[in-house]
């Protein structure tokens, strides 16, 4: 193996990558060359550091410099000033909310202050498509630790001690899904991994994937074993190229080094993975539509019960884990339950991964204890509103969440919290909304949204959210009168009831949440024909 | 390449054949075939129920089911707009506008020349970029008005060989 004296890391991120990290790096490696310092200095991409508003970034070790906005026109000096004669280039240094502060590492930034890394240990530090880097940061030891001295049951136990609960959004006990799994009886049995990210304003799922897969193929692992399953399917969707990519060639390695296939660390477990592919489809991210999908049949949900842990695919027991649920298992077993419980609240132990996006400083990933408040997220992490405006509203947990308001900036982010405040944690997808915009407007693009994706099987979803549009665009238009309201107030009820899975009977529930905390802006447009937004915009005051 | 010059029974059986002849790698069929002229022939179809031995109305649903899936003849590139609250907020709506007289479509619609068809797409899971789009494979975040007409003229260009 060849050491280096300095690694550069370069974040080839999606949202890196689209701001050209990869030129950076071809560009770096040319001019590294250039100056006869390739056998001294290697140049590694890695999967997304998190502080997405501030790329291309990188990040030099062993000092731990960190570069934002890099452009194609730095890379010269940062290889003549840093790589060869070991001075910071101090102008591409990150600065935060006080600008002639200049932060040297990532670890110090405002925005890594309050994060706790969990999930996203390896993101950003290793070269995802290295298995050998994986192994490196000490991958893969958990799993042969698990199936050459634990029994399922045991590892069931540990999983079920640490308190640990699904991260796709319903937010239901891990261990308890799996002894479900585990008891029932059959010859075989599947683990699937839900890399279906549907939900508007998440892409943690794809950053996991895509920053670490092998953390995510080892929890697959681990919990196929614990199941007592011999094979695992991600099914991804299929506009997210780089992951399946990036996943095909994880297995492949680990296939290739016996971690996947047949007696695994000659334990006599065999356990194999495949990757399928959806096609553009929201409702496929709900667990019985994706089993319809990767048996090749429309992405329609299926009655419940029976569950998929009694009958799933092909009506054998099936496990559906969410990837960051299944990303969290390797650090759960390699630390224990105890220490898990540690982090987060009583009912929601961990960390959780969000996503923060819209009108907020330092759009990105972060993960952070659950229960750290709203306007911690926003404010100390986030770097706050932009452009000196005032916070409106956070739609918390995706398009199919709910609206809360400055009110609730101190509510605790967990699961119980965010529910008591009348809103939901869901996926963990955080939509930061300023005063130039009118909720009604918002509302309107989530309607439009779920019309869209209903996938027309029943009733009261198929119809009803058709009936939600035309309502928020009569709100819009000046048109709904009290009549409206009542009506819908009736329509949502009926969905939320008898809609067959939760796309039809969360649809409302945006809508819903809007009226009740910002009451002034329908108001505005039912009752006044005006909107709210369009003063603020002008600076105009009602 | 036209649909109507592609020997579809010889194709399809091909890419059946790799998939071990099992419907359940409808989706993946379908994908392959629709990577050959951006969209499902119905004579792509017929060959796909053929060789699957599944009714044709059973993958006609499933084509017609999906967002990434058409059976209308598209252009030479897709552009899937993302209109998701959050590109919602970011201000889509007038990229949008720029992006369709730019290209000299609606949404929905495909450009005389065939070269683009408009589409809305949901969330690409880019929203730390938003307003994003997607041009086939290719994603383009951190929209302006200003900035998609250029994206429309350099693949025009392109085209053109310039």
């Amino acid at each position: 193996m060849q050491f280096f004296r300095s690694h550069v890391l370069v974040c080839g991120g999606v949202n890196c990558s689209l701001q050209g990290s990869r030129t950076i790096r071809d560009l770096l490696v040319d001019a590294i060359a250039e100056a006869g310092l390739s056998q001294e200095i290697k140049v590694v991409e890695t999967g997304c550091f998190g502080l997405c508003e501030q790329g291309p970034m990188m990040v030099v070790y062993p000092e731990s410099v960190h570069y934002c906005r890099v452009q194609p026109s730095d890379i010269p000096e940062i290889v003549d000033a840093h790589l060869k004669k070991g001075r910071v280039v101090s102008r591409l240094l990150y600065r935060g909310t006080d600008p002639s502060q200049e932060v040297q590492t990532l670890t110090e930034t405002d925005f890594y202050g309050k994060q706790q890394r969990v999930v996203l240990r390896n993101c950003g530090l290793i070269d995802p498509e290295s298995i050998d880097e994986y192994i490196a940061r000490g991958g893969y030891e958990v799993l042969g630790r698990v199936l050459t001295s634990l029994t399922p049951q045991q590892v069931i136990k540990e999983v079920q001690d640490s308190g640990l609960r699904g991260r796709g959004g319903a937010g239901f006990p891990t261990g308890l899904k799996w002894s479900f799994t585990a008891q029932a009886e059959a010859q075989q049995k599947y683990l699937i991994c839900n890399a279906d990210e549907g939900e508007p304003g998440t892409f943690k799922d794809r950053l996991i994937l895509e920053g670490d897969p092998h953390s995510v193929i080892e929890g697959m692992i681990i919990a196929g074993y614990a199941i007592g399953a011999t094979q695992g399917y991600i099914y991804s969707r299929g506009e997210y190229g780089l992951s399946i990519q990036r996943l095909r060639k994880g297995i492949e390695h680990a296939r290739k080094v016996g971690l996947l296939g047949r007696n695994i660390f000659d334990s006599g477990f065999d356990f194999d993975i495949e990757v399928r592919i959806g096609a553009g489809a929201y409702v496929c991210g709900e667990e019985t539509a994706l089993i319809n999908s990767m048996e090749g049949k429309r992405g329609e949900p299926r009655f419940k019960p029976p569950y998929p842990t009694t009958a799933g695919l092909w009506g054998k027991p099936t496990c559906v884990n969410n990837v960051e649920t299944l990303a969290n298992i390797v650090p759960i077993m390699e630390r224990g339950a105890q220490w898990y419980r540690s982090i987060g609240t009583e009912k929601c132990p961990g960390t959780k991964v969000f996503t923060l996006t819209g009108n907020i400083v330092n759009e990105g990933l972060i993960e952070v204890p659950m229960g750290i408040t709203l306007r911690e997220i926003i404010y100390d992490i986030g770097g706050g509103i932009p452009d000196g405006r005032e916070f409106k509203a956070a739609q918390t947990g995706g398009t199919s969440g709910g609206f809360l308001s400055a009110a609730f900036l101190d509510v605790p982010m967990d699961i119980e919290s965010v529910a008591e405040a009348g809103s939901a944690l869901g996926s963990g997808a955080l939509l930061i909304i300023d005063d130039t915009h009118c909720i009604v407007d918002v509302v309107r693009s989530c309607a439009r949204f779920f019309r869209h994706e209903s996938c027309g099987q029943c009733t009261p979803c198929r119809e009803g959210t058709q009936r939600l549009l035309e309502f928020v665009d009569a709100v819009a238009e000046g048109r709904a009168t009290g009549a409206d309201v009542r009506l819908f107030r009736r329509l949502a009820q009926t969905m939320e009831d008898s809609s067959l899975c939760a796309l039809g009977q969360t649809a409302p529930f945006p809508i819903l949440t809007a009226m009740r905390f910002f009451p002034e802006d329908f108001e505005a447009h039912i009752v006044h024909k005006k909107c709210l937004a369009s003063d603020a915009k002008t600076g105009a005051t009602a | 390449m036209s649909a109507q010059s592609i020997d579809w029974k010889s194709e399809v059986k091909e890419i059946v054949e790799r998939h071990g002849g099992k419907p359940e790698y409808l989706l993946d069929i379908l994908h392959e075939v629709q990577a050959k002229v951006n969209y499902l022939p119905q004579e792509a179809l017929l060959e796909v129920a053929r060789e699957l031995d599944i009714p044709l109305s059973k993958v006609h649903g499933v084509a017609t089911f999906y967002s990434m899936y058409s059976i209308q003849p598209r252009g030479q590139f897709i552009i899937r707009v993302c209109e998701s609250a959050p590109c919602h907020v970011m201000g889509c709506d007038a990229v949008i506008a720029a992006l369709e007289s730019a290209a000299g479509a609606r949404m929905g619609e495909t450009t005389s020349d065939g070269l683009f068809t408009l589409e809305y797409t949901s969330c690409i899971g880019v929203c730390g970029v938003a307003p994003a789009i997607m041009i086939n494979d290719r994603v383009y975040g951190n929209l302006t008005p200003e900035s998609v007409v250029e994206i429309i003229a350099e693949y025009r260009a392109r085209e053109r060989g310039e």
